[in-house]
């Protein structure tokens, strides 16, 4: 039977609400209120995990956050588990299930365990020493490691939650809802100040509310009372929102805070359904108050990680607020006063208390001689040498420190016990204030780490800025709450405050032991298993950056990321190597401060809504007959339009006969379209394409080449002159608003004398690419009174004309080297234009044909498709199209890069076709082209960017970027692949109707 | 996440903007008189200051328009705005 260590009723606790949960298979009971932790400790279970290194069984070390030790795997095996929580901050409900990690086959009996007795063979940069060689030889390495390593499993299904994001802006934040937050939150609000007061824990008041010392009165009360009252008064206030369950995970700059708001991980499963489970609030605060208190420091001794020893300050938490006693023997190891107070609170509630060790020769405090007074005996100038028990503690040796403290003299004295709590002293929580980006000072006196400025948009207030004691808490407070928020009285000013004095300091990093070092286990990062003896094995082996130390030792780097043993680190590498704390600095704190879940970070943005996505108007139509779509940015295309069970090959072939041989007809809405006017818009194409357009005459189209200001191929597409001062410039779908960012960035900063306004229009049209030898039929019959005879509309013109009353621009341009139109209509008649033309075309067996079949006509022809043929190192010359390269014109963005030595070169890779000597082997695009099959490494002289079988000249086609390609036709080269070498022949890239005569067929 | 006071929108969040690099490098007006050296200087050189920077940045998803900054890059502290064509001010 388990035994129940529950010793008085607590408010916190509804001990009429009794729940019960599983933890590793086995029914255990709590009650509403409990954390995980709690009320395995009520049913007195301590071991809960394994060490990660060593395998050592690992208890309950704290009550919060900071846990090292205690991360479980909640509801394992279904779709909402989650590994590597804190068994502290999970609070219990009915039906939960939490598990153990890093062991196996249990954590009663873990086989990895031995690697407790080996663990002189595991030291410090173990791995990297050990499997480096042979080199081949890591991948069966990490096979062993990777089994045998690990925290927790992730889910295997999708996460069923729903998550979600805020933004929230405020005048003042503040963090920690501790007895400073508290105090600052309602000052804040009370100045009319709109604040907003968060915490992780769910219920306010932080360490106060269970702050009974007899000696500590505020107001003539205990802390305890009178901050229950403040809390009270909160509800009242106006201006305050109070977020519990509420942790701040990273703080950026200009007081741009990331908090996560858990919402239902506290409530049963069914509640949980349909609703939010945490939410990502995004925080823009005018002043940020950080009050996130302080974490105590536990003592760095020999086997200083057995289950049952604690914090101090968890003990006294789980007694006092959860009415739990996590032993019936107990002893304080310490080197201050608080272990007093944590010793006093069990022993006025009953409980055991064996001894306190106590480094310090003396203290004078009231709390230590009250409990001088009640008989508990007290160990001055003793340390502990070592403790037993496996799996739960049973017994500790102390010893006589030495008065310099490094080493312990006379005798043995061995004390039974089943919970030790050691308090180390406090390690103010600056990790928000750091990450903000302002640095730290280091307090000599107080062994810590202090903020080493306020500024007029942060404070931080309380013991996150070293004040500990109550009074010192309230004054300075007050004070920077007046500066801060500019106000010249508070509540403060009126509250009185009696402190029981600490008045003896000894701080020691490591403790010594009777045994040498080597022989010892003093834990300093519990989660990582790194000890003193490592951290000093990375310093005799000549590591100094902390930084480097921590990497090479891990310490720090666990999921608790170093919270409880960073600063005895620091402090045993300063001892070591003889040099100041302050100067040696701290580790990066980086966000965030405690773990989050992927679905918090990513809120609403999963599935269909990961990315937008945007669709034509005739997408529609596309659906209802069985389209493929692809990806082509954001837009969503008609990739092609199977029938009867076709493969994407077969349909592709159909198309493109159809296409050629009669008419196709192609949704070409997506291409950018942006519009330009101003009294200067001719001579801005001439800058920003590389061919003149100062002649091209009104209602005439122009393709043209854009280049970044490198030479290198940046976008192309058709442009029409509207008007003398209008133009329509289209763009490829991918660049569209890339070409616009760049067109503006030249006119607002290069060019701003010009007269030109851009606008993207590219949403308002929608486009059908009409093409074939019967288009020009079809459009006849959709259009009867627009004379399409080749004088009246020649290749490369516009004309405006109307579809019953419907306004449309007709551009007769060709992607695909067919007679073609690409009929522009207002977005919203897109579909209707659609389909009349697939009604027209009905005679004709028109064809819709997607961006494949598009793709491998335009390939035919030799046409590029930027990004496809291109990857921007590619110069026009390289395309082989120097034809579209103005040599008249004075300057364009790109061409004085043309005639760097680099571009010029002759070896440069040039856009080539290429015919495989098998008419009937399909290259695979990427491909990689050599010239030589016997030699060993070869040259890579290219690859393939284009690749279809053309169903039109019946051979396979190819087009590829060859070093000095140019030069080479009639050239054979060779396609290594994996199972054989395909020859094939350089050839020019225009396969299909060399002289154009199809355009005006 | 900076907040940027756009000169012609106002403060808005970082997220809205585009950086531009590196402020003040002017397009050369004749480039075809420039050596090879010359050009790669104004087309590859970037200073990338540990310090006082001055910056283009670009309201991208806002109003469009490119404005200069003055930034500290060694604590994100953002010293100054200012238009397009107006003077950088004066360190």
């Amino acid at each position: 039977m388990t035994k129940n260590l529950r010793v008085k009723s607590s408010e916190y606790i509804d001990e009429t609400n009794r729940i019960s949960f599983k933890f590793n298979g086995k029914t255990y009971h709590g009650f509403k209120g409990d954390t995980l932790a709690s009320a395995l400790l009520a049913n007195d279970v301590h071991l809960v995990g394994r060490s990660f290194k060593y395998h050592r069984p690992r208890g309950i070390m704290t009550s919060g956050s900071e846990e090292p030790n205690a991360i479980v795997q909640i509801n394992p095996g279904n779709n909402r588990t989650e590994p590597n929580v804190r068994a502290t901050e999970v609070e219990i409900y009915e039906g939960l299930e939490a598990s153990s990690q890093n062991c196996w086959p249990s954590v009663e009996f873990d086989i990895g365990g031995i690697n407790n007795f080996l663990s002189p063979f595991f030291p410090a940069g173990f791995y990297y020493k050990t499997f480096m060689w042979p080199a081949s030889f890591w991948e069966k390495y990490e096979f062993f490691i990777r089994h045998s390593a690990g925290l927790g499993k992730s889910p295997t299904s999708s996460d069923p939650d729903i998550y979600d994001h805020r933004n929230i802006h405020c005048d003042v934040l503040v963090v920690g809802a501790g007895i400073s937050g508290i105090l600052a939150a309602k000052n804040s609000a009370k100045n009319n100040f709109k604040t907003l007061l968060v915490d992780e824990k769910n219920e306010l008041g932080g360490s106060t509310v269970f702050e009974n010392n007899e000696f500590n009165k505020i107001n003539n009360k205990t802390p305890s009372e009178w901050i229950k009252k403040e809390i009270e008064e909160l509800k009242n206030i106006k201006n305050l929102e109070i977020k519990t369950r509420t942790s701040v995970a990273a703080y950026h700059q200009y007081n741009y805070l990331l908090a996560r708001e858990n919402l239902t991980d506290h409530l049963e499963v069914k509640d949980k359904t349909n609703k939010i489970r945490q939410r990502l609030l995004k925080i823009r605060a005018k002043k940020v108050i950080l009050a996130t208190g302080a974490l105590e420091r536990p003592l760095i001794f020999n086997n200083n990680d057995r289950p049952g020893i604690m914090l101090s300050s968890a003990i006294k938490k789980y007694s006092e607020f959860y009415g739990v006693a996590c032993g019936s023997k107990n002893v304080f190891f310490t080197n201050n006063d608080s272990a007093y107070e944590s010793a006093m609170s069990l022993y006025n509630k009953g409980i055991n208390v064996e001894a306190i060790i106590d480094i310090r020769e003396q203290s004078e405090s009231k709390i230590v001689k009250k409990a001088k007074e009640v008989g508990i005996k007290i160990y001055w100038s003793h340390s502990i040498v070592d403790t037993t028990g496996y799996k739960r503690l049973n017994s500790i040796s102390i010893m006589k420190l030495s008065n310099d403290g490094t080493s312990v003299t006379g005798s043995k004295i061995s004390i039974s016990c089943d919970c030790l709590g050691v308090a180390g002293g406090w390690t103010p929580a600056v990790h928000l204030y750091t990450q903000s980006g302002n640095k730290l000072k280091f307090d000599e006196e107080k062994k810590v780490f202090l903020p080493n400025q306020n500024t007029s948009e942060q404070i931080s207030v309380g013991s996150c800025s070293g004040d500990f004691k109550i009074d010192e808490i309230i004054k300075n407070l007050n004070q920077k709450l007046k500066d801060t928020l500019n106000i010249n009285e508070t509540d403060l000013d009126s509250i009185k405050v009696e402190i029981d004095h600490e008045n003896s300091k000894r701080n020691i990093w490591l403790l010594p032991s009777d045994k040498p070092l080597g022989k010892t286990k003093p834990f300093v990062d519990y989660q990582n298993d790194a000890t003193a003896k490592d951290i000093k094995l990375a310093l005799r082996e000549g590591f100094r950056s902390i930084e480097h130390v921590k990497r090479y030792t891990t310490t720090g780097m666990g999921t608790d990321q170093g919270k409880l043993g960073n600063m005895h680190a620091l402090g045993i590498i300063a001892d070591t190597a003889g040099v100041k704390m302050g100067e040696l600095g701290t580790t990066t704190f980086r966000p965030p401060y405690t773990p989050l879940t992927f679905g918090t970070i990513v809120g609403r943005n999963v599935g269909k809504f990961f990315d937008i996505f945007r669709r034509t108007p005739m997408n529609d139509w596309h659906v209802e007959n069985k389209a493929e779509f692809e990806n082509v940015g954001q837009w969503k295309r008609a990739w092609y339009y199977p029938i009867n069970g076709e493969t994407m090959h077969q349909a592709v072939q159909r198309e493109s006969k159809a296409a050629r041989e009669s008419a196709g007809i192609l949704d070409a809405s997506t291409l950018g379209k942006i519009d330009i006017q101003g009294s200067d818009a001719s001579e801005f194409l001439n800058r920003v394409y590389t061919n003149a357009w100062s002649k091209l005459a009104i209602g005439k189209c122009r393709y043209g080449l854009m280049l970044n200001e490198d030479g290198m191929v940046y976008d192309d597409g058709v442009t029409t002159r509207l008007g003398e001062n209008h133009y329509i410039m289209t763009t490829t779908t991918g660049g569209a608003a890339n070409v616009l960012g760049k067109l503006e960035d030249y006119l607002q900063t290069e060019w701003p004398e010009l007269d030109v306004y851009l606008t993207s229009v590219t949403d308002h049209y929608a486009t059908a690419s009409l093409c074939g030898p019967n288009s020009k039929k079809i459009l006849k019959k959709i259009i009867p009174d627009l004379d399409l005879s080749d004088e009246n509309f020649p290749h490369m013109s516009f004309k405006e004309a109307n579809i019953g009353s419907i306004q449309c621009r007709i551009m007769r341009i060709s992607f695909t080297g067919e007679h073609s139109y690409e009929i522009n209509v207002q977005a919203s008649y897109g579909k209707d234009l659609w389909k009349k033309c697939m009604e027209a075309g009905q005679e004709f067996n028109i064809t819709p044909y997607g961006t494949e079949t598009m793709h491998l006509l335009r390939a035919e022809k030799g046409f590029i498709i930027v990004g496809q043929d291109t990857d921007g190192t590619m110069t026009p010359i390289d395309l082989q199209m120097d034809w579209i390269v103005s040599k008249k014109k004075y300057d364009f963005i790109g061409k004085r890069s043309l005639y760097r030595s680099d571009t010029m070169r002759v070896d440069r890779k040039q856009l080539v076709g290429l015919l495989t000597d098998d008419p009937n082997i399909v290259l695979e695009e990427g491909a990689q082209i050599v010239s030589e099959l016997n030699q060993s490494p070869v040259e890579m002289l290219g690859h393939v960017t284009s690749s279809y079988f053309s169903p039109n000249l019946k051979k396979s086609i190819a087009l590829a970027v060859v070093r000095g390609g140019k030069d080479m036709m009639g050239k054979k080269l060779f396609v290594p692949m994996e199972n054989k070498n395909i020859n094939v022949t350089v050839a020019n890239p225009v396969f299909y109707d060399e002289k154009n005569e199809r355009l005006n067929a | 996440m900076f907040l940027i006071n756009c000169p012609y929108c106002g403060e808005r969040d970082q997220q809205e903007f585009k950086a531009g690099g590196e402020a003040h490098i002017e397009r050369p007006k004749q480039p075809t008189e420039l050596s090879d050296d010359e050009w790669a200087e104004y087309l590859f050189m970037r200073k990338n200051i540990k310090g006082v920077q001055f910056e283009r940045w670009n309201h991208a998803h806002g109003c469009r328009k490119w404005f200069n900054m003055v930034r500290d890059t060694s604590n994100d502290e953002i010293k100054a705005i200012y238009k397009m064509g107006e003077k950088p001010p004066s360190q």
